[in-house]
């Protein structure tokens, strides 16, 4: 997209200097700048902060640098609309390396105005590696302005400005563009700006997204990646920030000036070699992306159709991968940073929207992935590609959370076919499930800020208290069919034949997200962790693990999506699914850039990952959650909600019935039957949660113990009173 | 009988190979390792490799997921 040169003297011509700081960009020195960014809009304050050593042992980078300097800006009475929140970013010590595939994520946190406790989304694209190579390891903001406000941090100039915006745009499709139009002064130098920004849905809801910028030279356009999940592109939003811009235009393969780069290009050399030879047999992702999983979900019964009352659909067969890459444009290689030969990264072009403020417009979008699929295609109950995309485009440009909004829309779907919601209550909308028109709708309403959009904008959780309060409708249903845990929308896998994926969503700290563990092929299919113990085994390990790739600013995705061509013969059963070659491909790319060389195995990756995991257990209690009560999930994640979803599948529950319960379901009513399986598998869940405390150190309210955080390193003062107060 | 990956019992016929327990398992996914009673089964003989009563298969499907 070209902004006119008219539009960029009328954006600069409202830029204003609120605050201006410069500074001397340091070296960055074995994957650390050595210092972090404060920025506070409130007051114009702009800092540069030192890292510690006993920060980068303790905390590593990426999410755990977020939620120490997070930690340290909020107290227990912090709401997500307080000034004293933060929106923090930051990549970690690997981050920005380009000889390995998928290292150039960064990692948001802030108070979660869904949850209200602290969240963590990681993303693609530019701005985390070079914010750093800018100088900063992370850069925290602060404060509410007064005014719309872009912050530019110029790594080329050593400059930090905080400069009133009147003019920029809001929507990101758009501003990321201003943002490079601005502040890349030749062609060349696009690359080097990158931005973080939110659109007017994440004005009117609590669902906003951030989407981070890269700019794609063979398109000539500024691409976007999400950090979806927990509104934190609304927190930035209600401090009046359209963007956070870096412009760093040095960028070298070894900017990150690591111990030793022959160590990294060795292993990296490896991994692409095994990516060249081994994707095109495996999982495809260079090909299709995620959403090669759409079949396979479906195929398996695992594709949340209609609300997640079933797992496959025959119409899903019309949002399986082939219908997209219609819409994709191959030019080779697409990935969302450099050197990342995995390229999963897809692009649609040629779609003409048929709604909303940019109807007719022919547009392009990031995407789709799995869980947007998924979730407005199969939820919702679409079942159409271009719906799918549209929403896509719409919910980035407007700042929304593809899998909230989707799972909150299939939630109110539900409703209105059980005539809580009808046509009086959603101002007139048909909400029928597969009323494509409609779902485009309320999310153009949740940009203008106005109508039923803004009710289904707040969330799930919210929306179950509303429709008891002034429906009348009954709380306990609205709790069973409501995906929610913690107040965050589940991502798009239906779980109720995975005890152990019940609990990964459950039991994850930001809510139910994917990215701490997926059993559910290893436990539901495969049956490979059939003991409590081996569930609680593997909620430890993969959580842990994968937590990792968020402190040192990794995709996980190259981790398991390839595998080496002789993992499955070398290795068996839960050793096989920890692809021990990756675990020591890991292992060299830390020592080589870190130059730690104490860090000799997977083993202390993972300590590494345990300390700020329970940290993060820790923050939850500082906010008033973390306990057991806040582990619950709804009902519909664990078995059928209804007599009807009963029927859809009574041969497998019956016979569970029979073989597990116990019980002869002959002459018994469905209903009947119906209850004493939930008896049965919420009991499950219960022993499976006493199983997963035990096996991580806390005790049975689900507290991290005094001896686990003294073991961890993280026993710092607060730390301890909290879980003296809360120990029971 | 066979038992497949200690979980579900597929009536067993005569001829029965692995492609028939997998059909009949509804598993479709295109990564998987197979193996009967501990010894592997190399893919291309799963169309004809037989499977006897009371086998016990084990099929592990290999997908890193999200």
């Amino acid at each position: 997209m070209e902004i006119s040169k008219e539009r960029l003297d009328t954006i600069r011509c409202g830029h204003k200097v609120l605050a201006e700081f410069r500074y001397e960009p340091p070296q960055v020195e074995q994957g650390y700048a050595g210092q972090t960014l404060y920025v506070n809009v409130s007051d114009n304050t702009i800092a540069a902060r030192p890292v510690d050593d006993k920060m980068k042992r303790t905390f590593v980078g990426g999410r755990g640098f977020d939620l120490w300097l997070l930690w340290n800006a909020v107290n227990g009475g912090t709401k997500w609309d307080s000034p004293e929140n933060e929106v923090v970013i930051s990549a970690g010590p690997i981050g920005g390396i380009t000889q390995y595939p998928g290292t150039g994520k960064s990692i948001a946190a802030s108070i979660s105005p869904l949850t209200d406790s602290v969240v963590d989304s990681n993303v693609g694209g530019y701005f985390g590696p070079l914010l750093k190579f800018s100088g900063f390891d992370a850069v925290e903001v602060q404060g509410i302005a007064d005014r719309d406000v872009v912050v530019l941090v110029d790594g080329d100039q050593g400059l930090i400005q905080i400069l009133e915006a009147p003019e920029e745009s809001v929507n990101s499709h758009i501003v990321a563009e201003e943002m490079v139009a601005l502040f890349a002064d030749k062609p060349g130098e696009k690359q080097g700006v990158t931005s973080v920004s939110a659109g007017t849905g994440a004005d009117h809801t609590r669902m906003g997204c951030l989407n981070f910028s890269f700019y794609d030279p063979r398109r000539g356009v500024a691409r976007l990646k999400q950090a979806g999940r927990g509104g934190i592109g609304t927190v930035l939003r209600h401090k009046k920030v359209k963007a956070l811009v870096v412009k760093y235009t040095g960028l070298k393969g070894d900017s990150n000036h690591p111990a030793d780069i022959g160590r990294i290009q060795q292993t990296g050399a490896k991994m692409h070699r095994e990516i060249y030879e081994q994707d095109s047999l495996q999982a495809e992702m260079r090909k299709d992306g995620t959403n090669h999983l759409t079949q396979i979900m479906n195929d398996y019964d695992i594709l949340p159709v209609h609300n997640f009352r079933y797992g496959n659909h025959p119409d899903a067969t019309r949002i399986y991968s082939p219908e997209f890459c219609k819409y994709f444009e191959y030019s080779g290689p697409d990935g969302c940073w450099y050197g990342c030969t995995m390229a999963c990264a897809k692009f649609a072009t040629g779609l003409e929207l048929r709604s909303g403020p940019y109807k007719g417009q022919t547009v392009t979008v990031d995407g789709p992935e799995y869980e947007t699929v998924a979730g407005v295609g199969a939820s919702c109950g679409t079942f159409d590609a271009s719906t799918v995309l549209e929403s896509n485009f719409y919910c980035d440009t407007y700042g929304i959370d593809t899998i909230s909004f989707s799972t909150a829309m299939a939630f109110v779907m539900e409703c209105y076919e059980e005539g809580i919601l009808n046509q009086e209550r959603t101002g007139g909308l048909d909400l029928h499930f597969g009323n494509a028109d409609a779902l485009l709708e309320v999310l153009h309403q949740m940009a203008r800020g106005e109508g039923f959009g803004l009710i289904v904008g707040q969330g799930i959780r919210r929306m179950k208290e509303l429709f008891a309060r002034e429906y009348g409708a009954d709380p306990q249903f609205l709790q069973d069919i409501g995906m929610e845990a913690k107040g965050l929308e589940y991502s798009e896998y239906v779980t109720k034949e995975s005890l152990a994926m019940q609990g990964g969503y459950g039991l994850a700290n930001k809510g139910p997200q994917h990215d701490e563990a997926w059993l559910i092929f290893m436990d539901a299919v495969n049956n490979q962790i059939p003991t409590f113990e081996d569930k609680a085994e593997a909620l430890h390990y993969f959580p842990m693990w994968r937590t990792w790739f968020g402190l040192v600013g990794l995709c996980k995705l190259p981790w398991n999506d390839v595998e080496p061509a002789d993992n499955r013969t070398r290795y068996s059963g839960i050793d096989a699914a920890k692809v021990p070659e990756h675990v020591h491909n890991y292992v060299e790319l830390f020592r080589g850039v870190t130059g730690r060389d104490d860090v000799e195995s997977g083993e202390d990756l993972i300590r590494m990952s345990e300390a700020v995991y329970n940290f993060q257990r820790v923050f939850n209690l500082k906010m008033g959650f973390g306990t057991r009560q806040h582990d619950a999930i709804p009902y519909r994640s664990v078995g059928p909600v209804t007599d009807v979803e009963y029927e859809s599948r009574a041969e497998r529950y019956d016979g569970q019935l029979r073989e597990l319960v116990g019980i002869d379901p002959e002459g018994m009513s469905t209903e009947e039957k119906r209850l004493a399986l939930r008896r049965h598998r919420e009991a499950q869940y219960e022993k499976l949660i006493d199983a997963v405390y035990e096996r991580r150190g806390w005790n049975r309210n689900g507290i991290p113990t005094i001896e686990k955080v003294r073991a961890l390193g993280i026993d710092y003062p607060d730390v301890l009173a909290l879980i003296e107060q809360r120990a029971d | 009988m066979v038992r497949v990956n200690d979980k579900w019992d597929v009536p067993w016929h005569e001829g029965m190979t692995v492609r028939d327990v997998l059909a009949a398992c509804g598993f479709t996914h295109r990564q998987i390792v197979v193996s009967i009673n501990g010894q592997a089964v190399p893919p291309a003989e799963r169309e004809t490799h037989p499977v006897a009563d009371e086998d016990r298969v084990q099929v592990i499907h290999i997908i890193g997921g999200g």
